[in-house]
């Protein structure tokens, strides 16, 4: 076996990849599916709530401070106060992801209905829309880019949460991160751990960015003006 | 047809927005309502397709009563036309013209077709279907907005101020568009506007309102003849009560014979005629007279020097008015189009006179010493033997 402390940081690099990469990979894939499990859960929640608040605006302000608030907290405490309660293992991270990506994906969802022009809906309801079909065909398409702008802006703070989740055992490419910690010279793991994390955030971060500008309607017409 | 009922909204606060109006609208009227602004005429309006739920009185339509109706329901039977357009704009021109017809859920091909024969009738080509709102311009898309309310066959179109974000020539022209649709489909229109000149071009019968209240409710030439109170005088203004006044009403007493060639002669004559007539005008008819274009100067000079025949100059679009048309819209269409002249034509199309600058000079002193004419024409021959000695 080589010495590997005779190597230099970015060999030890590429030796751990060539040994562990289908490790890694795996490692990759379960935080993946931790971030996307917690901000889809918190979708399902936020963006309900957002149509909701934006509808009743009176409840907007107590919402949104209480979605504020929960972001203040710094995440390894969250994590420790819901572990009391859950204990130990991925669920406990999925549930620190949710209460992380609600802000973003209420808020986001809030502001999308409410930045949309009053005369639209004015004449949906005019010609005969329920409240439904003003819903589905004028304000969630209308709201739809800004509406990913933050599940994207929630997805990659998720995955930073996620690399933390795994001081609680939950899995993901923090594992790697925390054994290159408590090694000598575990430069070369850590970046192990941390590269294909940033990566993850970067893939993600400009994927939305992309389905973001698809679904813009005025960014859209400015492209077809183009065309013509 | 529409029967409005001792109808009061009161807003919270206690102010009456529309404070016990009745009226009575027949089938294929055009109906302006007009008031300043707070007088409670778009409240008025929105209750009719129940926007706005009235809070004593009712509406019937046809003797039902609306708020026994399903809201939703009547307003896919009522266009709505509202001034900001409200085209949808992640919408394709013919989703946002089939729309009620979406929601009625139609047939995709009868859509189609629907859609089709509409942008015709607004004098768009149907490749615009395919585009989206923002790629056309605030007139076409407010062209757009009209069909959208005439999509699903609605009787009754309410329409909120719907050109009052135009320029005026675009507005001009929609105008003229709108009450042609609405004569030509006999569809029931309410409008409501601010601006007086365009309820007396448009409306059959013009509703004035005040605080909520009508003030006066009768056609455009009975309201300008005889102004219900002082208030109906100021809001129509002391200049269209003068141009009321002339015995002369409508095109067909002041026009002149024009000059008119038909299409399949050669330029030479046409020149020939224009200089031996001493005009700058010269219009253009097929065999049966109907009205196809004109000639003027410019079609003889410049890149069109060599054309042989008028087919090849003529200028085809012209602005024209039908015989019957009042004078008075008539001259302010002159005057706000910059035009020289303008043709009358009748029913079949054919060029029967011609309204020119000079017809609206002896309008104006009609207006002004109409009826001190005898007066002046004797001070005028007092003066010229004053002179003559």
């Amino acid at each position: 076996m080589e010495d590997l402390s005779q190597l230099s940081t970015w060999e030890q690099f590429t030796y751990y990849f060539r040994e562990n990469g289908l490790y890694v990979l795996d490692l990759f894939t379960t935080h993946f599916l931790i971030s996307i499990y917690g901000v889809l859960l918190a979708c399902i929640v936020g963006i309900p709530l957002g149509i909701f608040i934006a509808k009743n605006s009176k409840l907007a302000t107590p919402v949104i401070t209480l979605a504020n608030i929960i972001q203040t907290i710094p995440a390894l405490a969250l994590m420790a106060m819901i572990m009391l309660v859950l204990g130990l293992g991925q669920t406990t991270v999925i549930a620190t992801v949710f209460l992380y990506s609600l802000l973003p994906i209420i808020k986001n969802t809030y502001t999308g209905i409410m930045t949309i022009d009053r005369s639209l809906t004015d004449a949906g309801r005019g010609m005969g829309m329920t409240r439904q079909q003003v819903l589905y065909m004028i304000e969630l398409p209308l709201s739809l880019s800004i509406i990913i702008t933050g599940i994207r802006i929630a997805l990659v703070i998720a995955i930073g949460i996620t690399a933390i989740g795994a001081f609680i055992g939950a899995g993901g490419l923090g594992d790697i991160i925390i054994r290159g910690t408590n090694a000598t010279d575990g430069t070369a793991i850590i970046l192990a751990g941390a590269i294909p994390t940033a990566i993850m955030a970067i893939i993600v971060d400009v994927g939305l960015g992309w389905l973001e500008r698809r679904f813009d309607p005025m960014k859209r017409q400015q492209r077809l003006k183009k065309v013509v | 047809m529409l029967s409005i009922q001792n109808l009061t909204k009161t807003y919270r606060g206690g102010k009456n927005a529309v404070d016990n109006i009745s009226l009575d609208i027949e089938q294929g009227e055009f109906i302006a309502f007009i008031g300043t602004s707070g007088s409670g005429k778009t409240t008025a309006l929105r209750m009719i397709n129940r926007m706005v739920e009235p809070t004593s009185g009712k509406i019937l339509l046809n003797g039902k009563d609306l708020s026994t109706v399903n809201a939703v329901q009547l307003r896919r039977q009522i266009g709505y036309v509202i001034q900001q357009i409200g085209l949808m704009p992640h919408m394709t021109i013919r989703d946002n013209i089939t729309l009620v017809p979406k929601l009625l859920k139609w047939e995709k091909q009868q859509k189609d077709e629907t859609a089709e024969r509409l942008i015709e009738l607004v004098n768009l080509p149907t490749s615009y279907l395919d585009m989206y709102p923002a790629q056309l311009s605030g007139g076409q898309q407010q062209r757009i907005g009209v069909i959208r309310a005439l999509a699903a066959n609605q009787d009754i179109i309410l329409m909120d101020e719907p050109f009052g974000a135009l320029d005026p020539i675009t507005r001009d022209t929609l105008q003229d568009l709108m009450k042609d649709l609405q004569i030509r489909l006999g569809k029931t229109v309410i409008f409501v506007t601010h601006d007086m000149d365009e309820a007396i071009k448009l409306a059959d019968r013009i509703c004035i309102m005040h605080d909520g209240k009508v003030v006066q409710f009768d056609t455009p030439d009975n309201i300008l003849t005889n102004p219900a109170n002082a208030f109906v005088r100021d809001f129509i203004g002391s200049h269209r009560l003068l141009q009321q006044k002339p015995s002369i009403k409508t095109v067909d007493e002041v026009m002149i014979r024009p000059i008119s060639i038909t299409v399949e002669k050669s330029l030479d004559e046409a020149l020939r005629l224009m200089v031996s007539k001493r005009v700058d005008t010269l219009f253009v008819t097929d065999a049966n007279e109907r009205l196809l274009g004109y000639l003027n100067v410019d079609s003889f000079t410049g890149p069109q020097r060599n054309h042989q025949s008028i087919d090849e100059v003529i200028q085809r679009e012209v602005v024209y008015v039908k015989t019957g048309a009042k004078l008075q819209d008539t001259v302010r269409r002159i005057l706000k189009r910059n035009l020289q002249n303008i043709p009358v034509v009748n029913d079949k199309h054919q060029l029967i006179g011609l309204i020119t600058r000079a017809n609206i000079v002896d309008t104006i002193y009609d207006t002004i010493w109409g009826d001190e004419q005898e007066e002046n024409a004797l001070l005028v021959n007092h003066m010229s033997e004053e002179e003559r000695q």
